[in-house]
């Protein structure tokens, strides 16, 4: 990262460039069959060398899916997802056992290379381990040893089932069981793989740990799980980028990601969503159902959530938090941009559960083009949550006058010492700002990203510097087009 | 969607067969569109049944309890045998009334004034006999503003609503009296379904009270639909003060359709009641429309309230506030439902929304719900709900100049009560709603003052023990 | 002729604020416009810099010989004219460096230069902020956000040096200015002036031009401009008020 791009001009950089992640790569595949039974979850289970009662696992929360319905609460529309039509286990035939990067795919490494994902250690922006999930494998994760030198486990979910199977079992499931809702159930029946973290008591991670998820694989889903816990005293700060090639038809990615945090201890996930969000005339893209969940089971842990969501045709994502430990602290901050006909419905939940817990959410949405842009976010206090305080900002910018922005808060409160404060303002894109901009010789396109790059800024700021280089860059490109 | 068998609750199985044993007989005196009204309504219900807690807009309130009640469907019309005082005790001083009285469901008067048109053509009275004598005035409105496919309660009352009271006031009129609707149940273990309709006319003006009180500790179930329509330019000031006991229910939902420059103002006090629900649907369909719905709720012991309101900016350049402020005391459960929706190109629109609530103890519970719905840009909307205590900053201002902690207290939730009741334009009445809170929050409110406006006692005069102005 | 205004009507929502209106800068000039409150100096700089809302109704806008009537703000800004504005608009999160560099290359860009490198850029920042008097602090926060009513009329004058334009309008910089201020900015304004630019200065106060000597003053009524004359017209505004000019030209 040069000086010129930390100063924070990123517009030069901007390209007409439309979805530049939109390639595909040429890899080898080891598929399943198309369809979703009980035989393809043992295939997937034998196919990763899983132990009974993960198997078990996989069965039980099929079994519970069979018996539910797709939600249909959210402000988004879709035909029906038709799911004995996806392929649910694709993964780049592997060349062996991998001992070095020479060994890896050099079509899979050069993937990573045009994302920006160097895989190359000595390469790498400094700082920051990176684990690359392809479809619905982990291909490879880096700085490994740095990060045994310290104790910390960081490892594909796969590996850590085969290596750390006790650890696995214990918290898998905890947070988001698989009963949670429809799209957990699914993930908890069919996940492939995704990423495993641990952070040891008294360990604060030195460097970033990073996950970069990609579905290459036509007709696929990709169904990864993250599980993440930090014992007592621990931090880390967890990055998570994701992106896809362009397709014509719709394609689903329902992921879980799991949060654990002890005592004292801190998580920062940030994530960087920028699926392929179909084109001009909303045609393909990533339907995107997520559960996000995290535990503060401490007491004075803390998990922040930053999400940055400019992509998907449709995102369904509510990352949370459940306040246990007496002080403990929740943050949720988000920028969601649609363009085009993208349909987001996101936000968060924040269950206060603890004495003195605290959360603040701050959610700046962004719609342009005939998109819709929900926030929907709920904040219960319970009985038990003496002082509890909540502060919420949702705020709304409208470009266009063919786009829709909603606001949709549900307060919860059953306690007399707590404080919940919501907010949320709609309005569009200021005329006078503009102005001011296109006087300075600015042009309406620049102006816009500009503005809104600064109305975005509270939440970008949370996010890790490189991440943020790449967000800013991202909204610009995602608005593009927008006015006219 | 509808896949489960549903329960049948003992209270739909009395109105169903209460529909069959009546419905040759209402044939005979309705109007033709009433009879149609009627069938349709009916099969939505036995096809939806009651509102369940599955519902968006049932969340939270949850009325099981009710359908369990072997309640009477009361459609009888009660002869006039008694002194209108002798029911309503409601004398109301210091501003022009006109009372119009309504007893268990029915329209309240001696019979030859059962309707009435003044020089002005402001017509007042029952509906049931208002659509015998404007057969067709009535029925250009009746029906057209509000759903009964919104739930089984709409559903219920379109079947089965026998009277209400209908207002008319014809263009260019201003109504000078406020007229004060006193609705009273009287008799145990009732259900009854009344429907009102007013219609504004162009440049008209009118003020409506909306008194829903108990005379004693029945238990019963109120089912009111309001139909208001304001055509160009025309003006409603509307006030509901609902004063029930605590094992009555009470639902109130209002459909308002609002013509080009037409103002309303709605304001909702809530003092008692065991559960009450107010619904409130309004359709800004005019340019130029203004729309300011303010309500308050006192709530304790296991009391419930829910309000929903709706706010619909279907074309440009209107404008819309709500304002809902709560204090939820003992075990009391409260929602706040409040939903700005704004069309496509419904531009230059200007909407907002807060909810406050404070909650004393730790039992009690709110859920609110503040929406915005947008797909114009050129709008303002802005919504704010806070769940909290009194100011401590405020309580410590008044402590510290020398005023008790109990003082103090009281003082903070009637200065945040007062915002929505400084909302009333009429003084009397605002001073009398003033003292009924202030009683209200030392816990001496009952029903046994009858009616809001204490009239039980009218020569105790009413102090609070802290006068504002001196600090 | 730098800029030639012919015959100008302007109205916002349909009401006509310019009636008629005539007046010609040349290179090397300096303009004042005086005149009460509400007679249109401010919507003038928002017809010349083309703002939205603003409709020419009729005449024309003749800069550096072409009709600009049409023109985006932003080619006008990048052809030159420059507004300091009345009131200046906070916009929150957009540091005032990037801010200025991404005016300054579009400026480039327009003119078909590369982008200017980082460090010239910041070389050039603090060489204005220097002529300006300009705290660092300031260009360290997001435009004009918490900025003093003073902080932001200095933070105009710091980006008409940085744009160095060939018409630069000033509306009302001087007023909330302190008198240290007023000379920073006059001082700003006199270091800028050359043969091949000019500015015109809206100001309620003759003080102003104590420091910004200009070559015409003229007062705006009712929306033209209706009388002009040097700096002498500006001292006997001072002494006696605009009624005389009332009493003159009300319609
Ligand atoms: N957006 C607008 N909508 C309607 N009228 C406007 C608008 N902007 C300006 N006006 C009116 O146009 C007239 C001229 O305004 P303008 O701001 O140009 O005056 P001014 O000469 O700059 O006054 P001042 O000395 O107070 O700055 C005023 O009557 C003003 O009220
Ligand atoms: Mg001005």
């Amino acid at each position: 990262m040069s000086d010129e791009k930390k100063n924070g001009d990123f517009l030069d950089e901007v390209t007409s460039e439309e979805y530049k992640y939109g390639f595909v790569t040429d890899l080898e595949s080891d598929q399943s069959p198309r369809g979703l039974s009980e035989d393809i979850i043992r295939f997937i289970s034998k196919k990763k060398n899983e132990p009974d009662w993960l198997l078990e696992f996989r069965l039980k929360a099929y079994r519970h899916w069979l018996t539910l319905e797709e939600p249909d609460w959210a402000l988004i529309h879709h035909p029906p997802i038709d799911y004995q039509d996806i392929i649910y286990f694709s993964a780049p035939k592997p060349k062996e056992k991998l001992k070095s990067l020479d060994e890896v795919d050099p079509e899979l490494l050069d993937t990573f290379n045009k994302l920006g994902i160097s895989l190359e250690e000595q390469k790498q922006l400094a700082g920051v381990a990176v684990d690359a999930v392809i479809d619905s494998v982990s291909v490879k994760t880096t700085f490994q040893d740095t990060l045994a030198k310290h104790d910390i486990i960081f490892c594909s979910f796969s590996e850590a089932v085969q290596n750390h199977p006790d650890l696995v079992k214990k918290y898998l499931g905890t947070v988001v069981p698989y009963t949670d809702n429809y799209f957990a159930a699914l993930n908890s029946a069919v996940f492939s793989d995704g990423s495993f973290c641990f952070i040891p008591k008294g360990v604060r991670c030195p460097i970033e740990l990073s996950t970069y998820f990609r579905i290459n694989a036509a007709n696929t889903g990709q169904f990864e799980r993250t599980l993440l816990i930090a014992e007592e005293g621990g931090y880390v700060s967890y990055l998570e980028g994701c992106t896809a090639p362009q397709r014509d038809e719709n394609q689903l990615h329902a992921a879980i990601v799991e949060i654990i945090v002890m005592d004292d201890a801190e998580v920062k996930y940030s994530t960087v969503q920028n699926w392929y969000p179909g084109n001009k005339e909303g045609k393909g893209g990533i339907y995107n159902f997520v559960t996000k969940r995290g535990l503060c089971k401490g007491k004075n842990s803390k998990i922040s959530w930053t999400q940055v969501e400019t992509g998907s045709a449709i995102t369904w994502k509510y990352p949370s938090c459940v306040l246990l430990g007496d002080h403990s602290v929740g943050e949720f901050y988000s920028v969601a941009v649609t363009n085009n006909y993208q349909q987001a419905d996101t936000g968060t939940k924040m269950i206060h559960l603890g004495k003195n817990t605290r959360s603040t959410i701050i959610s700046k949405g962004i719609s342009a083009g005939k998109s819709n842009n929900s926030y929907r976010g709920l904040v219960r206090v319970s009985k038990n949550a003496d002082n509890a305080r909540n502060y919420s900002q949702c705020d709304s910018l409208l470009l266009g006058d063919q786009c829709g922005a909603h606001t949709f808060p549900y307060i919860k409160t059953g306690n007399e010492t707590s404080t919940v404060e919501h907010e949320a303002t709609t309005s569009k894109i200021s005329e006078d700002q503009l102005f001011y901009c296109q006087q300075r010789g600015i042009d309406m396109e620049k102006a816009i990203g500009l503005i809104v790059n600064g109305y975005a800024k509270q939440v970008l700021n949370k996010l890790p510097m490189e991440f943020a280089v790449e967000a800013k860059k991202l909204l610009e490109i995602t608005l593009e087009g927008s006015v006219g | 969607m509808e896949k489960k068998i549903k329960t049948i609750y003992p209270l739909e199985e009395i109105l169903f067969k209460h529909f069959g044993e009546h419905t040759d007989e209402w044939k005979k005196s309705d109007h033709p569109s009433v009879t149609a009204l009627r069938h349709e309504a009916i099969s939505y219900f036995e096809k939806h049944g009651f509102p369940n807690q599955k519902m968006e807009k049932w969340r939270s309130t949850n009325l099981t309890g009710v359908y369990e009640e072997p309640l009477e469907i009361f459609d009888r019309h009660v002869a006039f045998d008694k002194k209108l005082s002798d029911i309503f005790l409601c004398e109301v001083h210091g501003f022009n009334t006109q009372v119009i009285s309504m007893l268990n469901g029915s329209f309240y008067s001696p019979e030859n004034h059962e309707i009435t048109i003044t020089n002005e053509g402001v017509i007042v009275g029952s509906m049931a006999s208002a659509f015998k004598k404007y057969p067709n005035l009535v029925e250009k409105y009746f029906g057209k503003i509000s759903g009964y496919q919104d739930d089984g309660f709409k559903a219920v009352n379109a079947a089965f609503w026998r009277d209400g009271v209908f207002v008319y006031v014809p263009d260019g009129v201003e109504v000078k009296n406020t007229f004060q609707l006193i609705k009273i149940l009287n008799q145990p273990n009732l259900m009854v379904n009344t429907r009102n309709l007013i219609v504004l006319g162009k440049n008209s003006r009118l003020t409506f009270l909306h008194c829903d009180d108990s005379v004693n500790h029945n238990t019963g179930l109120t089912n009111t639909v309001n139909e208001i329509v304001l055509h160009e330019n025309a003006e409603l000031e509307l006030y509901k003060l609902q004063n029930l006991n605590d094992d009555s229910a009470l639902l109130n939902q209002t459909y308002v359709h609002q013509d080009a420059n037409s103002r309303l103002k709605v304001n909702v006090l809530t003092l008692n009641g065991g559960m009450v629900r107010n619904e409130i649907t309004d359709q800004l369909n005019g340019q130029g429309a203004e729309s300011q719905i303010s309500g308050l709720y006192l709530m304790d012991k296991e009391q419930h309230i829910d309000n929903q309101i709706f706010v619909n900016h279907n074309v440009p350049n209107c404008n819309s506030s709500q304002l809902f402020k709560g204090i939820m005391d003992d075990e009391a459960t409260g929602v706040f439902n409040g939903f700005i929706y704004v069309a496509r190109d419904a531009q230059k629109t200007n909407a907002f929304q807060r909810n406050n609530n404070v909650l004393i103890t730790s039992a009690a519970h709110i859920d609110t719900q503040p929406h915005l719905e947008i797909y114009a840009d050129d709008v303002k909307c802005s919504h704010g709900a806070t769940v909290g205590q009194l100011d401590n900053e405020g309580m410590f201002y008044l402590m510290q100049r020398g005023i008790p902690y109990s003082d103090a207290r009281m003082l903070l939730l009637f200065a945040f009560a007062d915002e929505v009741i400084s909302k009333i334009n009429i003084e009397a009445l605002r001073i009398s709603i003033e003292d009924m809170v202030k009683r209200r929050l030392r816990g001496e409110l009952s029903i046994c003052d009858r009616c809001v406006l204490h009239c039980s006692n009218p020569e105790q005069p009413i102090v609070f023990d802290i006068d504002i102005s001196k600090i | 002729m730098l800029l030639n205004i012919k015959n100008l009507h302007v109205s916002i929502a349909g009401k006509e604020i310019i009636r008629g209106l005539n007046f010609s800068v040349n290179k090397g000039e300096i303009h004042a416009i005086m005149g009460p409150n509400g007679t249109g100096k401010s919507t003038l700089a928002a017809a010349i810099t083309g703002r939205e809302g603003y409709e020419i109704t009729k005449g024309e806008i003749i800069f550096k010989g072409q009709v600009i009537n049409d023109w985006s703000p932003d080619k006008r800004a990048n052809e030159g004219v420059f507004l300091s504005f009345q009131y200046p608009i906070e916009i929150p999160g957009v540091s005032m460096t990037n801010f200025m560099r991404t005016a300054l290359n579009a400026r480039r860009e327009y003119k078909e230069l590369p982008p200017i490198p980082a460090g010239e850029f910041l070389k050039k920042m603090e060489e204005k902020k220097k002529l300006v008097e300009i705290h660092s602090k300031l260009t360290n926060r997001s435009v004009n956000e918490g900025f003093s009513g003073g902080e932001k009329k200095k933070n105009e004058i710091f980006q008409m040096a940085l744009l160095e334009p060939e018409l630069a309008i000033l509306d009302e910089t001087d007023s909330g200015l302190d008198i240290d201020a007023l000379k920073v900015v006059a001082n700003g304004v006199n270091q800028l002036k050359s043969d091949e630019n000019a500015f015109i200065v809206i100001t309620h106060y003759q003080r102003l031009l104590d420091y910004i000597v200009p070559d015409f003053v003229h007062v705006m009524y009712n929306g033209r401009i209706v009388k002009s004359g040097g700096k002498g017209l500006a001292l006997e505004l001072e002494e006696r008020g605009y009624d005389w000019i009332k009493d003159q030209f009300d319609d």
